[in-house]
């Protein structure tokens, strides 16, 4: 196991067998007391800089400016205006996260031959971490120079073949433009989220298909597929849960307008010195962490039954 | 088992394991692949365009060399430096807080560990920019104890990438006999320390250093927490400039995301040989990481 064997074996097994049970029960509760306090550290990080936060951002849905209790902020959220931005927020990211989960999916599948340690598998691990955090102003710079008015593709396409992408006006500062931009950085999420779980199929399972006398179908119908179907679902739910809470791309992209729920904080948070709207931008965020839980409890049900597998 | 047979159970292993062919697998991912270029195609593109005349030109290029515009980029590079600083930082407090709890859970508190999972996910939930209402008076309190330096702005960013660090140290860890592996450890007189150090981290590397990956990665492209509480990394930085020259933006984009890719890519080189160590060696690691139990064996002296 380790490069030094020996280093393992550095107390000499020579203590009578009768006082081992003492020694050890008494070692045992001490490194008990030791072990919660090693927990400490960890709990303390998370109660101030993420329990802490957010408490804060939510008990202001419930208060109006002047401190008092209200549930007049809460109310709002059925407003048709913001129902449909929720509308909105919803099917662009359901659309996205299929579309890189089936992606992503694919070349994981494609890597699974590969080496893992090879330039390869690399080489594409590292080109997904950068693009799935790719995201933001440089992603809307690159989409604005691909599929801008004036954009690469664009006049490509308007040159050579006679086709305006834009025949029907910009859409790419509307809605429908932060399609693409979202698949461009779903795809290389899925790669990094869903590969490890391609990584724990065993080799056993497979020689044990292949001895039994299953095909290469017959491994995926009744083995992988299986197995990795709730990995795959978990995933995708992960994809769903990062296109509804992503700000920075549509925030660049979209300057007019707040087609989508974070674009709806940004501008309750904006107004909030001007208008005194101060707790607008909490009542959304409630509204957001509403559907946020859904999803994962869903995908911690998933998850329950992945880890089935993980021992 | 020699190392030697047992790379070869693991290369006839792969011919049955419905692993793609060369053919399709090249297909897969040079289509992927080319149409995921496309962008940056059209960025590089973009930064040679002289204005809108539909000709080319060096000179947003030769121009960062330019002295005297060096004082233009002066918030570039304070953003640049601040997001390297922000992401080591980061890494250190995945590392250090994060890793040493999930390990401790595993071997320990196993009744803890969808307790964890689910403090783990949560960041998902409760998104940055919801996340970002409620640091705001935080960070006036922390501000008071470490000074209002950029780098406490990486305790925000811990928590950020919490979900990805967890997922990926969890699926190494979750799939390692971790709790076999240490009581045969100390049943042999190891101490803790030496547990951790050499049985269980040289295991959890690719993990370890998959999560750093995506730390660094995320760290390096975080925009909202940054911007709304009004610091300067690298993101706010080429937003700024974008304004007054996009070329400039464009080209410190495509920079930036040419760094990011060489440094993920020496880390992943870096990592996947222990130093000093002849490849042979590395190769044979390899293989026992993928098979521990047997190997423990190895580890029993005789």
């Amino acid at each position: 196991m380790t490069e030094n064997p020996g280093a393992l074996a550095q107390e000499p097994p020579g203590a009578p067998a009768a006082c081992l049970p003492v020694r050890r029960r008494r070692r045992r509760a001490r490194g008990r007391v030791t072990s919660i306090l090693g927990l400490t550290p960890f709990a303390f990080y998370v109660l101030a800089l993420l329990a802490l936060p957010t408490g804060i951002a939510l008990t202001t849905a419930f208060f109006d400016s002047a401190g008092s209790f209200t549930l007049e902020n809460v109310a709002t959220l059925f407003d048709p205006l913001i129902l449909d931005t929720f509308v909105s927020s919803f099917w662009i990211s359901a659309l996205t996260a299929v579309v890189g989960a089936v992606l992503g999916a694919l070349i994981c599948y494609a890597l699974l031959g590969a080496r893992p340690d090879g330039a390869l598998r690399m080489m594409i691990e590292s080109a997904s971490s950068v693009l799935a955090q790719f995201g933001g102003v440089m992603l809307a710079f690159a989409f604005i120079a691909t599929i801008g008015v004036q954009g690469l593709v664009t006049s490509l396409l308007r040159s050579q073949f006679g086709i305006d992408i834009f025949a029907d006006g910009v859409w790419l500062y509307q809605l429908p433009g932060l399609i693409l931009p979202y698949i461009y950085f779903q795809v290389p999420l899925m790669v990094i989220t869903f590969m490890p779980a391609l990584d724990g199929l065993k080799a056993q399972w497979a020689e044990a298909n292949a001895t039994l006398g299953g095909s290469t179908f017959t491994y995926w119908r009744r083995i992988a597929g299986p197995i990795l179907a709730p990995a795959f679902f978990g995933s995708l739910l992960l994809l769903f849960a990062n296109a509804f809470s992503s700000y920075a791309t549509a925030a660049a992209l979209i300057s007019q307008g707040s087609q989508i729920v974070p674009l709806q904080i940004r501008g309750a948070l904006i107004s909030e010195t001007v208008l005194g709207r101060a707790n607008m931008a909490g009542a959304l965020a409630l509204g957001m962490i509403v559907v946020m839980i859904v999803v994962m409890t869903a995908y911690s049900i998933l998850q329950k039954r992945t880890t089935r597998w993980q021992r | 088992m020699t190392g030697s047979s047992q790379r070869g159970t693991q290369r006839r292993s792969l011919a049955v394991s419905a692993a793609p062919s060369r053919l399709t697998r090249g297909l897969i991912l040079g289509i992927v692949g080319a149409v995921f270029a496309i962008p940056i195609i059209a960025m590089i593109e973009f930064s040679f365009r002289d204005g809108l005349s539909g000709g080319y030109t060096f000179t947003h290029w030769t121009g960062l060399l330019d002295p005297d515009s060096a004082a233009k980029f002066r918030s570039l590079t304070t953003g640049l430096t601040n997001s390297l600083l922000l992401a080591a930082v980061t890494v250190g407090v995945v590392l250090l807080l994060l890793l040493p709890t999930m390990i401790l859970v595993q071997l320990r508190f196993p009744r803890l560990r969808r307790v964890l999972e689910f403090i783990c996910i949560i960041p998902i939930t409760v998104p940055a920019i919801v996340l970002v209402v409620g640091l705001a008076p935080v960070y006036r309190f922390l501000g008071g104890i470490f000074g209002s330096s950029i780098w406490t702005l990486a305790f925000a960013y811990g928590i950020t990438v919490l979900p990805y660090a967890y997922r990926t140290l969890q699926s190494n860890l979750g799939a390692l006999d971790a709790i076999t592996l240490s009581e045969a450890a100390r049943s042999l007189g190891a101490s803790w320390p030496n547990v951790m150090w050499r049985v269980l981290l040289p295991n959890l590397r690719r993990g370890i250093l998959a999560a750093s990956f995506i730390s660094v990665a995320v760290v390096l492209g975080e925009f909202t927490i940054a911007s709304l509480l009004s610091r300067q990394n690298l993101q706010t930085a080429i937003l700024l400039i974008s304004k007054s020259d996009p070329y400039v933006a464009v080209i410190f984009a495509l920079l930036a995301l040419l760094l990011v890719f060489l440094l993920l890519l020496l880390i992943g080189r870096v990592g996947s040989r222990r130093p000093g160590a002849p490849r042979r060696i590395t190769t044979r690691k390899q293989t026992r990481e993928q098979t521990p139990k047997p190997d423990l064996t190895q580890g029993v002296p005789s």
